[in-house]
């Protein structure tokens, strides 16, 4: 039972990352239905700078509290993904938005390749480990069972909850966000009712990548390191949960990153002993897959989505 | 459809263009050999490797328009399958079952049966994902492809099937009519190196592979994927009966790939999950969109350009910079050429799109959709755009 609550733990830490970047693709997906394939390399970039940002606090104002430069960090770190959001979007996808489906899906690859090159010419191939800015994280016992849970983990998951509860107040309740639901509806209609469609497309992206940064920074703090390798499997992890909850809705994307994150923590935690140790926890990144194909076969709008038409 | 055409208006003149691309061809290893070393005589081989992954994938995308991102899955079964069955790897396994006569068999044997096992890959991935929409069916072959890349990695217990991440080793090469490709062959006073062979062995293959795409795309089935591609729903309408159609598209794809997978593995010599990840999935994918989906001789230009250039990438950065640091320059190596490698196949890949989204050698059709020749096409074809959007809504 404890292992099992353990298992909960972990899974609901992971899925609050993979709920934030996977609202970063669905918000794309829902007003431009493109993959935005590059928003995991935005993820990693995140990370990465958020890093160089706390060694640089912490040198040149040493004994700050760790919360200060973190959040120090964070404040730097955001507004250079969102400029490289916002640059993505204008250089790789603008002018593209007519053209034939497949191109701007190989755009983003090539824009996903150059990041993680770029990556690498800055920070170099090894893993940077993430400044031990707060102290010893001692875990916290939960309910006086023998279940652990750390400061950074509690930290994520209310940060998580807070920024995604910001961006659902958002989207429902102010201007900006009626334009982007318009727009996602249909941007035609929406430019003729006086919504300025390019600026609502960049600010989804710059929108996504903020909250991108945020989970990169999460999940350097997490497993105190982070390479230029991270963004990759992550956003496939975070694309698949975006898809799971049912691409394009809000919701959705948070309910298929969470469950996505306690499916893998659960299934690899047990896994091992239901069958007898034939198949170990290594095949923890083949849940994320399986699951997907069979949500998809079975229910292919995802969990929350709504009946997709048949494209004419 | 467009060199059957060319070849009825002049018959001679098509002979004659086909005989001498066939010399260049021949000699076109000679030639890499001599000017350029043994390194690019193996890229050519690459070359033809990926021009048959490049086909295989255009059945699926370029054809029928299913988007396949996990398309290296296929290539990694072919190349397992050749490795088990050619290499020591399963010798300790097998003893003592009696199924010892498995192991070694001929190429005439293998590579058709890679096609076949392959091809059934490609049916169990295609059947339950048929329903699904474009993006859904990419990232679902996409897992799919994961999967696989992940089983190889993992099946090393507790039956060591595939030797896990460190992979399969000493694969016998290919022998033909009692020759191993692996030794150098004389032949009239000549002698034949192994890459050099594999390169006509390969050019062999892919020569069939491209009558098979051809003779495909003018057949009642090539002209059945294109009107799903277009219209799945007018074309069911047609009477075509889709989810098979589709599957064929799947199965075909994928056998081309279990091929080429074959070859590579005899190739290599050794094979490990690493050779097959997304990226690789990924490469082939950008082969078929850059050099211009569904049309035979872009995908092949597309394919040939994606292998020489980032091999002449490598070729001229690492000697630009040792002579900058020869010239004192710059001090020490600053920068990975592997990296700058890669950073220029990305942007190379972000601008040509951009400069030409139909891809660089599109089929007439694709060029005659983006590129409309007159005004009242352009027109035209925005409303009936138009008129299909709004019914969608």
């Amino acid at each position: 039972m404890e292992t099992f609550i353990q298992q909960i733990v972990n899974g609901l830490v992971m899925g609050s990352m993979y709920a934030l970047i996977a609202l970063g693709y669905t918000m794309v997906y829902g007003i431009l239905s493109l993959i935005n394939f590059a928003h995991g390399e935005v993820v990693m970039i995140g990370a990465m700078v958020t890093i160089t940002c706390i060694n640089l606090v912490s040198s040149i104002a040493p004994g700050l509290p760790g919360s200060l430069v973190f959040t120090a960090g964070l404040l730097m770190a955001i507004p250079i993904t969102m400029v490289l959001g916002f640059s993505i979007e204008r250089i790789a996808y603008r002018p593209l938005r007519k053209a034939p489906r497949l191109t701007p899906l190989i755009t983003a690859i090539g824009v996903s390749i150059t990041l993680q090159q770029v990556a690498m010419l800055i920070w170099g191939r090894s893993p940077r480990s993430f400044p031990a800015i707060f102290g010893e994280d001692a875990p916290h016992k939960l309910f006086n069972l023998d279940v652990s849970i750390t400061n950074i983990q509690i930290t994520i998951i209310v940060l998580a909850i807070l920024l995604m509860a910001g961006l659902l107040i958002m989207v429902e309740k102010t201007k900006l966000g009626r334009a982007m639901r318009a727009t996602s509806q249909n941007p035609e209609v929406a430019g003729l009712m006086g919504v300025n469609i390019n600026t609502i497309i960049s600010m989804t992206f710059v929108l996504g990548s903020a909250l991108g940064a945020v989970a990169g920074a999460l999940y350097a703090a997490n497993y105190s390191r982070a390479d230029a390798y991270i963004g990759f499997m992550i956003g496939l992890k975070a694309f698949t949960a975006a898809v799971l909850g049912g691409i394009g809705n809000l919701a959705g994307a948070v309910l298929g990153g969470i469950a996505l994150g306690l499916i893998e923590s659960v299934g690899a935690g047990y896994i091992g002993p239901l069958t007898n140790g034939f198949l170990g926890s290594h095949y923890q990144d083949i849940f994320a897959f399986a699951v997907l194909i069979l949500v998809l076969v079975f229910r292919p709008s995802g969990l929350l989505g709504e009946r997709v038409a048949e494209r004419a | 459809m467009s060199s059957f055409d060319s070849m009825k208006q002049s018959r001679t003149g098509a002979l004659v263009g086909f005989a001498l691309m066939a010399v260049a061809l021949v000699l076109l290893p000679v030639l890499f050999g001599k000017g350029l070393g043994n390194t690019w005589v193996r890229n050519l081989d690459f070359a033809m490797l990926y021009i048959m992954l490049a086909l295989g994938l255009n059945i699926v995308v370029g054809y029928a328009g299913l988007l396949d991102l996990g398309y290296i899955a296929f290539y990694a079964v072919g190349a397992y399958l050749y490795a088990l069955l050619n290499s020591p790897h399963l010798v300790p396994l097998l003893q003592g079952t009696g199924l010892e006569w498995i192991l070694g068999p001929s190429i005439w044997i293998v590579i058709p049966l890679a096609a076949l096992v392959a091809g059934s890959f490609g049916v169990m991935l295609g059947s339950p994902t048929l329903k699904l929409r474009g993006d859904y069916l990419a990232i679902v072959t996409l897992g799919f492809g994961e999967i696989i890349r992940i089983f190889m990695n993992n099946l090393n217990h507790p039956v060591n099937l595939t030797n896990g991440p460190r992979g399969i080793t000493l694969i016998e090469p290919i022998t033909l009519f009692g020759h191993s490709l692996g030794k150098p062959l004389h032949l009239f006073g000549l002698e034949i190196p192994p890459l050099y062979q594999y390169y006509y062995l390969f050019l062999a293959l892919t020569m069939f592979i491209v009558f098979v795409s051809i003779r495909l795309q003018d057949s009642r089935i090539g002209r059945a994927w294109v009107a799903i591609r277009e219209d799945e729903i007018a074309a069911n309408a047609m009477g075509i009966n889709t989810r098979n159609v589709k599957l064929l598209a799947f199965a075909m794809g994928a056998s081309f790939g279990g091929v080429a997978g074959c070859l590579f593995s005899s190739l290599q010599g050794f094979i490990s999950p690493e050779s097959f990840g997304l990226m690789e999935s990924i490469i082939v994918l950008s082969m078929v969109v850059l050099g211009g989906m569904g049309h035979i001789p872009g995908v092949i230009l597309g394919a040939v350009i994606l292998v020489f250039v980032p091999e002449a990438l490598r070729d001229v950065i690492n000697p630009l910079q040792n002579a900058l640091i020869d010239r004192k320059i710059i001090s020490g190596k600053i920068i990975d050429p592997e990296v700058v490698r890669m950073l220029m196949f990305g942007l190379a890949l972000i601008f040509v799109m951009l400069l030409r989204p139909e891809g660089l050698w599109p089929s007439k059709r694709r060029r005659a959709e983006l590129h409309p020749k007159t005004d009242d096409i352009a027109r035209q074809e925005k409303d009936s755009v138009a008129d299909a959007e709004r019914n969608h809504d």
